[in-house]
């Protein structure tokens, strides 16, 4: 049932935000988080709820899922809420224990960066929920390819993260045979202290490297054999193209990185 | 009683979007030394079932006793049922992973926490069972041909000694020879040693040469479960699963539908060239 | 015969797609110090031809030559002596490497290490774009591709969830979608139950039927070769024997002693023979045998 699962955290399903050219929103999700750094004032985060809100509710995706990256850095958060709290200088003392002491300051930057940090989230999460795998790796190599002249290798890059969707889930169910195989002969990945589990692991990680090695082998020559010859000359057959409604995203971000400039600097 | 299942259902993901029943309720008892043959179109639920003899997955329902011991009580010791009932995966060549042939094989014995005199004489033992020679066993497994490395996987497990030994599809990939080769083995070792052997197959020939039960899995659940005769009796509903009867059953059984006075009970070429031969030279 | 003219005359024998001549395959391991430890000889001294539009099996035990044979016709390897021509084209010549690779396809054994793409059409579309075709016509040979092998509705799927018998078609697909005059399978239905290995050989009829592609197919099972054109046995890198399926199956000692099988059908008439029964080998199929067998048994 490993073959069931999908690599990152694509909910599938059909709104206006998932049909959206994926260089659209590859770019915009950078300029989102450049424009979170941007404010510093409470009244820029409000329009950011305002914004995130509205993408959340267009893009179909439950809000359960947007929260569910939220609980892997929930401790990230949490420490950078008590750094600001405990180190902040400031003149207004609310509290203080010898050397120790927490400053109105210290509150309403521990607020801002908390804020920030889960906007952030939320706005990444966005484009991973909304963007299948595949759709993010052809956004990719389409946005780097501009870049192949100064050395970077954008179609080798996604290639290898092409065979990696591909293969991630031929592995995982690799390792769960393997595992089961040795279990059969008495092998035990549970218990021990930690030198034992690490010896332990020799007869499942050593037959999952042959294995590995053989698949990339004959996966080579698979592709040899369809006159793969890299990059060069290489055409696509599914052409990512600019429609009227990225122009409309777009536009809508520009609004929103001008409001929270000039949020700023009013 | 070597396994004994009792109304047993395997759910996968329980409770979760991705739910899937792969086994349905499941009633077998397979006897001490019985040569048992499985057989069902992919996804029917063997893969599921086999796991379930030594304990690798447990059930979601119903009871499990294996070689007089339960599945279910927490004090059973999984590792020693695992030992008790040996289970050979589909191709497991790919889990070889030692140095050398001889370690390889030691690695279950070892685990089992064994004499280093008794691992050796085990591995010894389990190696010349398989027909690998002595001068190999300094060799790295991976220098072997594909027939040898599944030869060399096989004693790893008949070096634990099971009282059962479970196969899944053994000969798979193999060319002729090398099949012959290994279900050769098989057979002997089932008859000189009187292991329980219960074997998986996609091949009816093979399987109508060797088992003296065939259990058919559709479905998650067992479809039928009799001697060879009495299950591939039922060619149209083993054609529904996506099965079939030997090749020389359904020659016989055109043979009867044209009048003619053959046995029912053939199931291998040589039996049925002989009773054909008889049938023509009676006639004469 | 020189060289040139041997090209030359296999360039006006077009209805040849495969020509080798005097093909020699050597190998050798070494030991740690470099020096050569074992020479191997995978292709000895080998002749073939194969003409267009012919579905011709071979058949050989593990270690006889016979996939080192089908990675020279794709040009995965070159012969160390002799001349093999994929459509007059040499295939030692770099120049011809990448013509030949798109006229002669292959397909290989593990359906999941030949699939490269995530999705379905995606995968089907990866012989073509290397080849550099127009996107517009690429989504027309992809659909068409996938038509040939009956596998449409899956155009959007990821190949993680189809059967084997559905991912080895899905490569043929992905040949198909070159183009090519020629597939060559390597042992395409050894890891596969019964019934992806009927999907298999179906599809692969059919294509030879009504789209006159040459298949060149490598097996251990001697069921997929009763309805080739012509069968090839291989043994210690030479081809010992060649023919139709009937002259082949018929000589069932000389396969037992190549370590190969015999249909089920031919055996029987052979143990039959064996207990003095007046019978041909030459039956391959059950009609065949029990059309036999009931003639014998109206001659009293």
């Amino acid at each position: 049932m490993l073959r069931d699962i999908t690599i990152g955290q694509y909910y599938p399903t059909d709104s206006w935000i998932h049909r959206l050219d994926p260089r659209v929103k590859i770019v915009s999700t950078f300029v989102f988080i450049i424009a979170l750094f941007i404010a510093n004032r409470y009244i820029g985060y409000a329009l950011t709820f305002l914004f995130l809100a509205c993408i959340i509710a267009i893009s179909k995706v439950p809000v359960k899922f947007m929260l569910k990256g939220l609980k892997a850095i929930f401790v990230i958060i949490l420490i950078t809420v008590a750094l600001n709290i405990f180190m902040t200088p400031g003149e207004m003392i609310l509290w203080q224990y010898k050397s120790l002491r927490i400053t109105g300051e210290g509150l309403y930057l521990a607020g801002l960066m908390a804020i920030r940090l889960i906007f952030l989230i939320i706005g990444s999460s966005i484009l991973t929920l909304t963007t299948s795998p595949i759709q993010l790796t052809d956004g990719i190599e389409s946005l780097l390819n501009p870049y192949k002249k100064i050395g970077i290798p954008a179609h080798e890059i996604a290639m290898m993260m092409t065979i990696a969707l591909r293969f991630i889930p031929i592995l995982l169910e690799e390792t769960d045979k393997i595992m089961k195989a040795q279990m059969a002969r008495g092998a035990d990945f549970e218990t021990g202290g930690i030198v034992k589990r690490a010896k332990s692991l020799i007869p499942l990680l050593v037959p999952l490297f042959i294995s590995a090695f053989r698949r990339a082998d004959e996966l080579a020559m698979a592709m040899e054999a369809r006159c793969y010859r890299g990059g060069e000359n290489r055409t696509r057959m599914k052409q990512l193209v600019i429609e009227k409604q990225d122009y409309v995203a777009i536009g809508i971000m520009i609004v929103f990185t001008a409001a929270m400039i000039i949020i700023r600097f009013i | 009683m070597a396994i004994k299942f009792k109304e047993v259902s395997h759910v996968y993901s329980q409770g979760t979007p991705f739910e899937k029943t792969a086994l349905k309720n499941i009633n077998i008892h397979i006897e001490k030394g019985q040569f048992v043959g499985l057989i069902g179109h992919t996804g029917s639920g063997k893969s599921t079932l086999i796991q379930h003899f030594n304990g690798l997955l447990k059930p979601t329902s119903g009871e499990i006793t294996i070689l007089g011991r339960n599945i279910n009580d927490p004090n059973t010791s999984l590792r020693e049922i695992r030992q008790k009932v040996g289970l050979v995966f589909q191709y497991p060549e790919h889990q070889l992973f030692e140095m050398t042939i001889f370690k390889d094989v030691a690695f279950g014995p070892e685990n089992m926490g064994l004499s280093k005199d008794e691992v050796e004489h085990r591995v010894r033992e389990a190696l010349s069972m398989v027909g690998i020679k002595e001068e190999m066993y300094g060799k790295s497994p991976f220098e072997l041909s594909g027939g040898q490395k599944r030869r060399v996987a096989i004693a790893g497990v008949l070096a634990m000694k099971p009282e059962v030994l479970v196969l899944d599809e053994p000969t798979a990939g193999l060319d002729p020879k090398g099949r012959d080769e290994i279900l050769g083995q098989i057979q002997m070792l089932h008859e000189s040693l009187g292991i329980t052997v219960i074997l998986v197959s996609h091949s009816m020939e093979d399987i109508a040469k060797l088992v003296d039960r065939i259990i058919v899995m559709h479905r998650g659940s067992v479809a039928l479960d009799g001697t060879p005769v009495s299950v591939f009796e039922h060619v149209e509903q083993l054609e529904r699963m996506g099965l079939a009867a030997p090749q020389i059953m359904y020659i016989m059984k055109a043979l009867r539908d044209k009048g003619l006075d053959v046995p029912t009970d053939i199931l291998t070429v040589e039996e049925g060239a002989k009773a054909l031969a008889a049938l023509l030279k009676k006639q004469k | 015969m020189s060289y040139e003219a041997f090209i030359t005359k296999a360039g006006e024998h077009m209805e040849h797609i495969v020509t080798g001549k005097g093909l020699v395959y050597e190998y050798f391991t070494q030991n740690e110090k470099g020096e050569i430890e074992n020479r191997f000889r995978a292709l000895d001294d080998l002749n073939i031809e194969i003409e267009k539009g012919q579905f011709v099996v071979i058949l050989g035990h593990n270690g006889s030559g016979k996939s080192t044979l089908a990675k020279h016709m794709n040009a995965i390897l070159h012969p160390t002596g002799g001349t093999l021509l994929i459509k007059g084209m040499d295939t030692k010549d770099e120049r011809n490497l990448w013509h030949i690779r798109q006229n002669a396809g292959m397909v290989f054994q593990n359906p999941d290490n030949q699939i490269i793409a995530a999705i379905v059409e995606e995968d089907v579309a990866f012989g073509p774009e290397n080849l550099g075709v127009k996107p517009e016509k690429i989504r027309k040979r992809v659909n068409e591709a996938l038509a040939a092998v009956q596998m449409t509705e899956y155009m959007t799927h990821s190949p993680n969830l189809l059967s084997g018998g559905q991912k080895q078609r899905i490569a043929i697909a992905g040949v198909m979608a070159m183009r090519p005059e020629c597939i060559i399978l390597d042992e395409p239905t050894a890891m596969l139950d019964p019934v992806g290995r009927k999907e298999v050989m179906e599809t692969i009829h059919r294509l030879n039927k009504e789209e006159n592609i040459t298949i060149i197919h490598i097996t251990h099972y001697m069921e997929e070769a009763i309805h080739a054109d012509r069968v090839v046995v291989m043994d210690h890198g030479k081809i010992v024997m060649d023919g139709t399926p009937r002259e082949i199956f018929s000589q069932v000692e000389t396969l037992k002693n190549l370590g190969l099988d015999v249909p089920q059908v031919t055996e029987l008439a052979y143990y039959m023979q064996k207990q003095g029964i007046d019978i041909s080998t030459e039956i391959l199929t059950i009609e065949e045998m029990v059309d036999a067998i009931w003639q014998l048994s109206l001659k009293k």
